[in-house]
């Protein structure tokens, strides 16, 4: 009593200023209603999604921990140092990387990809070549010949008609541990010119041809050899051919902007005083 | 070589043009890839699993199966493309 202006029963959150709208209790329900509808609308997209893209297998590629990332980038400079590549988990089941140093991942590659279009616009620089637009272009480069090397895997795979455990998430993570190759490319060719480029560009073709053998050998290789020596030889002959793409993408991504010769005798524009 | 994203569908279309016009009866058959010698659906009949087919009949089986697929969708994407290009030059 003595309050003016009071506010009519089943009024939410008395006393605080809400809009005049939320006192109906048909806009309660037809919130309700809606935030129901978008959790079963969220529902749909992610089963359709899942169809395509399979998120939930997705999570586990990015489960990793700085000791794994370590571990992986040590095995992918130098390969040589490992000496057990197997796998613990039976192949064809889905494994974190974080309890499986052995098993891919989708971290490494994509932080590698970023650190490599940053790179190449740093060289750029060093140049004197550099637009905004180029590290788009330099993205979308990469992005088509990783497009382009996928499918080349994917055909190889369905032509020798081997089934292996390899799924395409898991091509996609080995395809991608070629851009560290790239950067330590790029980074030498910023430092030591030309010659710097050389020595970087064939110590990273070694060192991933060494990795994608010994890591490729558990999946495509059957450990039990069957009657079948063709389908042995079959299999050796795609994983060499896939093997040898790496070190040709690794050329052909970085030919243009690592071995680059400034035009020589290029006058100084006068300065007028 | 700048080699983007759109020119890497360009590049997959013309592809897919060239295996789409290779002509059965003219050319395939007389390099010996005609139809004849594969089974299609590689893996299966009704008792068990077809051996895995050599890696030509392999080739022979995609040929087929791209022409096949592709014919009436490469009209509209051909017809799309040709109209994209005029526009944009």
């Amino acid at each position: 009593m003595g309050n003016y202006g009071a506010p009519p029963p089943g009024y939410p959150g008395q006393g605080q200023p809400m809009p005049a709208y939320f006192a109906d209790p048909l806009a309660n329900v037809a919130m309700q209603y809606g935030q129901s509808l978008a959790g079963q609308g969220k529902d749909i997209v992610n089963q359709n999604l899942e169809k395509w893209i399979s998120i939930s297998t997705l999570k586990f590629y990015f489960a990793v921990d700085t000791k794994y990332v370590a571990r992986k980038l040590l095995v992918l400079f130098l390969p040589f140092v490992i000496r057990d590549w197997s796998i613990k988990f039976p192949p064809s089941q889905c494994v974190a990387p974080r309890e499986e140093p052995n098993a891919p991942d989708l971290y490494v590659p994509a932080m590698a990809f970023v650190t490599y279009i940053l790179t190449t616009g740093v060289l750029l620089g060093t140049q004197n070549r550099f637009t905004p637009e180029d590290l788009g272009g330099q993205a979308s480069q990469i992005l088509a010949w990783l497009i382009v090397e996928i499918l080349l895997v994917l055909l190889t795979f369905y032509i020798t008609n081997i089934s292996s455990n390899l799924r395409f998430l898991h091509l996609l993570a080995f395809t991608g541990y070629k851009y560290v190759g790239m950067v330590v490319c790029g980074v030498m060719s910023m430092f030591l010119s030309r010659w710097g480029y050389r020595v970087a560009l064939i110590y990273s073709s070694v060192a991933i041809v060494w990795f994608f053998l010994r890591s490729l050998k558990v999946y495509v290789l059957p450990e039990v050899m069957s009657a079948d020596r063709t389908g042995y030889r079959r299999r050796l002959w795609a994983l060499l051919f896939i093997t040898a793409l790496q070190p040709l993408m690794i050329w052909l991504l970085t030919r243009q902007i690592c071995s680059f010769e400034a035009p020589a005798a290029v006058a100084p524009p006068p300065v007028s005083y | 070589m700048t080699f983007s994203l759109y020119s890497l569908l360009e590049a997959g279309l013309l592809v897919v043009n060239a295996i789409a016009i290779l002509n059965e009866e003219r050319f395939l058959k007389k390099i010996g890839w005609g139809r004849e010698h594969v089974q299609p659906g590689g893996a299966y009949y009704q008792q068990g699993y077809a051996p895995p087919q050599s890696t030509k009949a392999q080739i022979i089986n995609l040929v087929n199966s791209v022409r096949t697929v592709m014919r009436f969708p490469l009209i509209i994407l051909n017809a799309v493309t040709i109209v994209l290009l005029l526009l944009a030059g």
